[in-house]
């Protein structure tokens, strides 16, 4: 039945309304509540540890491999017009402005936002969450809030080293490797990239995908259905959700900030 | 793990943000952590003002000595009128110099290049180059060039 | 009237009501909780006892009633009252619902850190003495990953008492425990009770045990308390539904069958119901 359909049609679109209102519940939940920094700051230590240094190693290797791609890349399509100097232009822009951030939110929302949904939706399961209601403390402050912080303080150091690493391995491919001179190299990139314009933008970036991928990770976590089932769509959907409102927000970002209208 | 092992652990990771962010702004950006230097302004009317954009470099023999401030049409002459930024420490450009649109290599950002003059005066703030040299179209020259003249 | 002895209940349901998506799981439930002894709530599986105890501590509100725990009305409290109202409350959860990630004697110190601000030495003292209450001070060092069933439970037992709460809930706290394990615990749910006059209850669907150490019981089925009393006055009950549940006949006014349609149509014998629902 087509009225049927229409229903069930307009069933989905108040429940993405209703699951948007209870993640911004959620949100307001987690950040309404001020700890004791003398609490507050021993969790956020150890969640800085667990989603952010436990992130280095992978964040630092993809990001050699891509600047040593965008190196290799770079320079073919470069010197067909004779201008290889502009290697390290180009690729301190694209790495500043959009696969530092980009890439390291993606690899953060696989390496750590699935496991914090995992971690979050196991502590639910096994009903650690309301043990510690029941024992009036607040999850929400004492467990949530603190994860919160810490992915929206690691991504922009960890997409700041991605960027770093990927310049210093383009250099290695451009300059080492393929005989760019080093001079051209680093003083083309300076004249070109801006820090207020590129720099700060892509921090900008970067901790905006942050805070959305790490409350998507928490809200899913939260929010699962309690069982090992419940546990594995949850993760599934943080890496597909984060993934395409990294990919989303990206390009409003990138419109408002770089497009000249 | 003992609480100080992470927070020492953390403390790197957050000092390796920071020096990233410090690379990023210094060695990438060319970002100078002086303050930026005091400038004087001079004006230049050019009847082409090409592909120059705002905060794009102004130099003398190579070296940059200013930047573009702002590009506006001037409505009575229909000339490009084009604000710069000269550094303070540079007051003696003889009020002959002309200031010129050039292409930083053949697909490169414009900027202005200043050729000095001879004047023994020197332009001061708010003083207009006297003669200048518009933007070198590639497409003009070559059509000129094709037509023999 | 003994259950009542000088004191008004602890817990007071009037009239409660509440409904999970479509399905009503409390249609009206009124009980009195007595202060200070075993009360047991019984019932087949589904019928929302873990509800009821997640009402009691405020983690769900009703639909519509009452619910009142140490004289205050519990689903009309503020967030803060509440937590603190908690505070006087200690809940074994099937699960144990140890944090994995720390240790027994950190487990246990944990809600001491999170609501007192007693010296570590102080913290250390009381922490052991609930562990040696329940006969792990040994095991102050493992990790919950490390703990059998029964263990587990016994360590959640020493943290839900760790504050000396007034009231503590047990859910289901006899499922899969191996017969020791749960001679053990049946004996700390006693001991705990005449020693701390703790009021306890305890939801489980344990009869034999339930009934051997409970002052009280009341069966609850269908969204109803269908039988209320002590072991005795239960066991000779008139209600069928409370037999049957006692001694677990497999079909009585809870049919053996679920709701299915006409057995003839199923197996393609039209028109004819055979021996349909024999």
């Amino acid at each position: 039945m087509v009225t049927d359909k229409l229903a069930a049609f307009g069933r989905l679109g108040l429940d993405i309304i209703a699951s948007l209102g209870r993640s911004g519940r959620f949100l307001a939940g987690v950040l309404g509540g001020v700890s004791k920094p003398s609490v507050a700051f021993p969790l956020l230590l150890k969640q800085l540890y667990s989603i952010g240094v436990l992130s280095l190693a992978i964040i630092v290797v993809s990001g050699l491999f891509i600047g040593m791609v965008l190196g290799l890349q770079g320079y073919t399509i470069l010197s067909d017009y004779g201008s290889e100097a502009a290697i390290g232009q180009m690729i301190a822009l694209t790495l500043v402005r959009e696969l530092g951030p980009v890439v390291t939110a993606l690899l953060f929302a696989g390496r750590a936002g699935s496991a914090l949904t995992a971690e979050i939706g196991l502590m639910k399961t096994t009903e650690q969450l309301s043990s510690m209601e029941m024992m009036g403390v607040d999850p929400l402050r004492r467990v949530i809030a603190p994860r919160l912080w810490a992915g929206f303080i690691a991504v922009p150091v960890l997409a700041a080293v991605f960027s770093v690493v990927g310049i210093w391995g383009g250099m290695l491919v451009g300059v080492e490797w393929l005989g760019v001179f080093e001079g051209s190299f680093w003083g083309n990139m300076q004249s070109s990239v801006s820090f207020t314009n590129d720099v700060l933008n892509g921090v900008i970036k970067s901790v905006v995908f942050g805070f959305v991928c790490t409350w998507i990770a928490v809200y899913q976590g939260y929010d699962c259905v309690p069982t090992s089932a419940g546990i594995s769509s949850a993760t599934t959907k943080t890496v597909v959700y984060s993934s395409l409102a990294v990919l989303g927000l990206d390009f409003v970002l990138t419109a408002v900030m770089f497009g000249d209208f | 793990m003992a609480q100080r092992t992470t927070e020492v652990i953390v403390g790197l990771f957050m000092i390796a943000g920071i020096a990233a962010l410090m690379f990023l702004a210094l060695q990438v950006s060319g970002l100078t952590p002086k303050a930026p230097e005091s400038s004087y302004t001079l004006y230049a009317n050019f009847n082409d003002a090409g592909g120059l954009t705002p905060r794009a470099k102004v130099s003398m023999a190579g070296v940059t000595v200013g930047e573009i401030r702002e590009i506006s049409l001037d409505k009575e002459t229909f000339q490009a009128r084009v604000v710069i930024d000269v550094n303070r420490s540079v007051d003696n450009i003889p009020a002959d110099s002309s200031a010129v649109i050039r292409t930083s290599g053949l697909l490169g950002e414009q900027y202005i290049d200043i050729s000095v003059g001879g004047d023994m005066e020197s332009l001061a703030d708010g003083d207009t180059f006297y003669s200048t040299q518009s933007a070198m179209n590639l497409e003009r020259m070559i059509s000129n060039f094709a037509s023999g003249q | 009237m003994e259950t009542g002895m000088d004191t008004s209940p602890y817990i007071e349901l009037r009239d409660v009501v509440f409904t999970r998506g479509d399905r009503r799981i409390f249609d009206g439930v009124s009980l009195n909780i007595p202060r200070g002894k075993i009360t047991a709530i019984m019932g087949p599986s589904g019928t929302g006892k873990t509800t009821l105890l997640r009402l009691i501590g405020g983690q769900l509100r009703p639909d519509s009633g009452t619910i009142t725990v140490a004289g205050e009305n519990v689903p009309r409290l503020k967030r803060k009252a509440l937590y603190r109202l908690r505070e006087k409350m200690g809940m074994l959860f099937q699960s144990g619902a140890l944090f994995t990630d720390l240790s027994v004697f950190e487990n246990v110190a944990f809600p001491l850190r999170v609501h007192t601000s007693l010296p570590e030495d102080m913290i250390r003292d009381i922490v052991l003495m609930k562990l040696e209450a329940v006969g792990l001070r040994g095991a102050r060092e493992l990790m919950p990953a490390e703990l059998s069933g029964g263990m587990t439970r016994r360590v959640a037992l020493a943290r839900a008492i760790a504050l000396d709460p007034e009231l503590i809930m047990y859910d289901e706290p006899f499922t899969g425990q191996d017969p020791i394990a749960m001679g053990v615990l049946i004996k700390l749910i006693r001991d705990l009770n005449s020693s701390m006059g703790l009021t306890s209850v305890m939801v489980s669907h344990d009869v034999q045990e339930s009934l051997s150490i409970c002052h009280y019981a009341c069966i609850i089925a269908d969204g109803q308390v269908i039988g209320d009393g002590k072991p005795e006055e239960l066991k000779a009950h008139p209600s069928e539904r409370v037999q049957q549940f006692l001694h677990g006949h497999p079909d009585g006014p809870v049919p053996f069958h679920y709701p299915a349609a006409d057995a003839g149509r199923d197996w393609g014998i039209a028109g004819r119901a055979a021996d349909g629902n024999g």
